[in-house]
């Protein structure tokens, strides 16, 4: 349909929708209401277990299972961005030395990236390996640490991020983290509970070695969530800086 | 009829206001990301609790007065994975500049072999 | 703290807006750093950490990087269409 007729549907719908949510809203419990039976009740079970960090507890012990599917999504979606990003056949891959370099980059940006890039690779570190107890978890502490690694390419240029970042150990490390998510929960089979209950010892609140299987998962889901970021953006960096149409100079 | 509903409500519609409307396939991808957000405002605002805090602790709390935490471990694992679902999505984008010379949906409305 | 929570929401849908309305391609990706930007503070007064360290390193740094480069890509294959 036209461009025109598109625009009338949509103001059609639209205001239905509008109707629509106004109504639900009227009818949900007022904002601020105390009453979450659901969220008390998980509360206690996190306390229960040992976990300072009821979110963590809900993502990779209550409801575990939920975090497996959404990292199946993530390397899904990360497998269908390689492979819609391959270079065909009419293109080639021009990585020589003597390709164009980026242009220089201002100083300032230069020094604030490389005294931040170890200070960010800390933080996400920190993040992985702390999420059952203070905010944070896998998820967050990865994507940080990709972040880190690509401040080499935005303080300085594609060549200096490509030498210091090999993409195949990358790879390599994203099925790793993957594996071993899916391992410790079948670990918890092998010691005749149900797939991906937390096993290990409980240990005492708010130390580093608590809350059983949370920290471990925590770090499977963190190696992953990196690779799967790093592996990603070289795609798409790879197409900006080395992917070339033939005949091109 | 809170602010924080209408806001939720006005975010999805916007967002799909610009996907209906856009001439470039990047633009249409990041209003569809304006649009997710909805949901993630929506959650969040379902699950708030008057005078309460965040829901990590301490020590072990003897009346745990918090938000609701089931809606923020739902929120905070999508909004990664939905990144990576963009980028799948920017993918398709610049592969159909690359085949097709044009990002304007209007253009790309024929299937080619 | 209501009017806190009220003006958050309002910061919110206003640079949601603006990203929509938003035509230049660049402007765009700005744009949505600042909208990542304000729904972290918007998830911090809503009490919720975790949700706004996600918002954070996901919508202020790794989406507009991807948004700029599928644009910059774009503009390699075909440089005249750069203004």
């Amino acid at each position: 349909m036209n461009r025109a007729a598109r625009i009338a549907v949509f103001a059609v719908g639209a205001l239905g929708l509008a109707i629509a949510f106004l109504l639900a809203f009227d009818a949900l419990p007022h904002f601020g209401t105390e009453s979450h039976p659901y969220g008390d009740r998980s509360v206690r079970a996190a306390v229960a277990q040992k976990t300072s960090n009821v979110v963590t507890s809900l993502a990779f012990d209550q409801r575990g299972f939920d975090t497996v599917g959404e990292e199946f999504i993530l390397v899904l979606a990360v497998l269908g961005g390689t492979l819609l990003l391959r270079a065909r056949e009419d293109e080639r891959e021009d990585d020589s030395d003597d390709a164009p370099r980026s242009p220089e980059v201002a100083d300032a940006v230069r020094l604030t990236g490389y005294l931040a890039m170890p200070i960010t690779l800390l933080l996400g570190g920190y993040l992985v390996v702390h999420g059952a107890l203070s905010p944070g978890g896998g998820f967050q502490g990865g994507v940080a640490l990709a972040t880190a690694i690509h401040l080499l390419y935005v303080a300085g240029d594609y060549q200096a991020l490509d030498k210091l970042r090999p993409v195949p150990l990358f790879k390599a490390t994203e099925a790793a983290g993957v594996s071993a998510y899916v391992a410790i929960g079948l670990a918890a089979i092998a010691t005749g509970s149900a797939f991906l209950t937390n096993v290990l010892p409980l240990g005492s609140y708010q130390k580093l070695a608590s809350a059983g299987t949370v920290p471990l998962l925590n770090a499977a889901v963190g190696v992953a969530v990196l690779s799967s970021v790093v592996v990603l953006l070289s795609e798409f960096l790879e197409q900006t800086h080395v992917v070339r149409a033939e005949g091109d100079a | 009829m809170t602010v924080g509903y209408v806001v939720a409500g006005w975010l999805f519609l916007i967002g799909v206001y610009g996907i209906v409307v856009s001439r470039d396939l990047v633009h249409s991808i990041v209003c569809l990301s304006v649009a997710q957000s909805s949901t993630y405002v929506l959650l969040l605002a379902v699950g708030y609790r008057d005078h309460a805090t965040a829901p990590v602790f301490g020590d072990i709390p003897s009346n745990p007065h918090v938000v609701d935490p089931v809606v923020q471990s739902l929120v905070f694992t999508d909004i990664v994975v939905s990144a990576t679902v963009t980028a799948l999505l920017l993918a398709l984008a610049v592969q159909a500049k690359k085949r097709a010379g044009t990002r304007n949906p209007d253009d790309l409305s024929e299937l080619r072999g | 703290m209501s009017l806190l929570l009220d003006l958050a929401f309002l910061l919110v849908a206003a640079a949601g807006t603006s990203v929509v309305l938003n035509r230049d391609a660049i402007g765009q990706a700005l744009a949505l750093a600042v909208f990542g930007l304000t729904f972290t503070v918007l998830a911090l007064v809503l009490q919720a950490p975790d949700v706004a360290l996600s918002m954070l390193v996901v919508g202020s740094a790794i989406v507009p990087m991807l948004v700029l480069l599928a644009i910059a890509s774009g503009r390699k294959q075909s440089p005249e269409d750069t203004p």
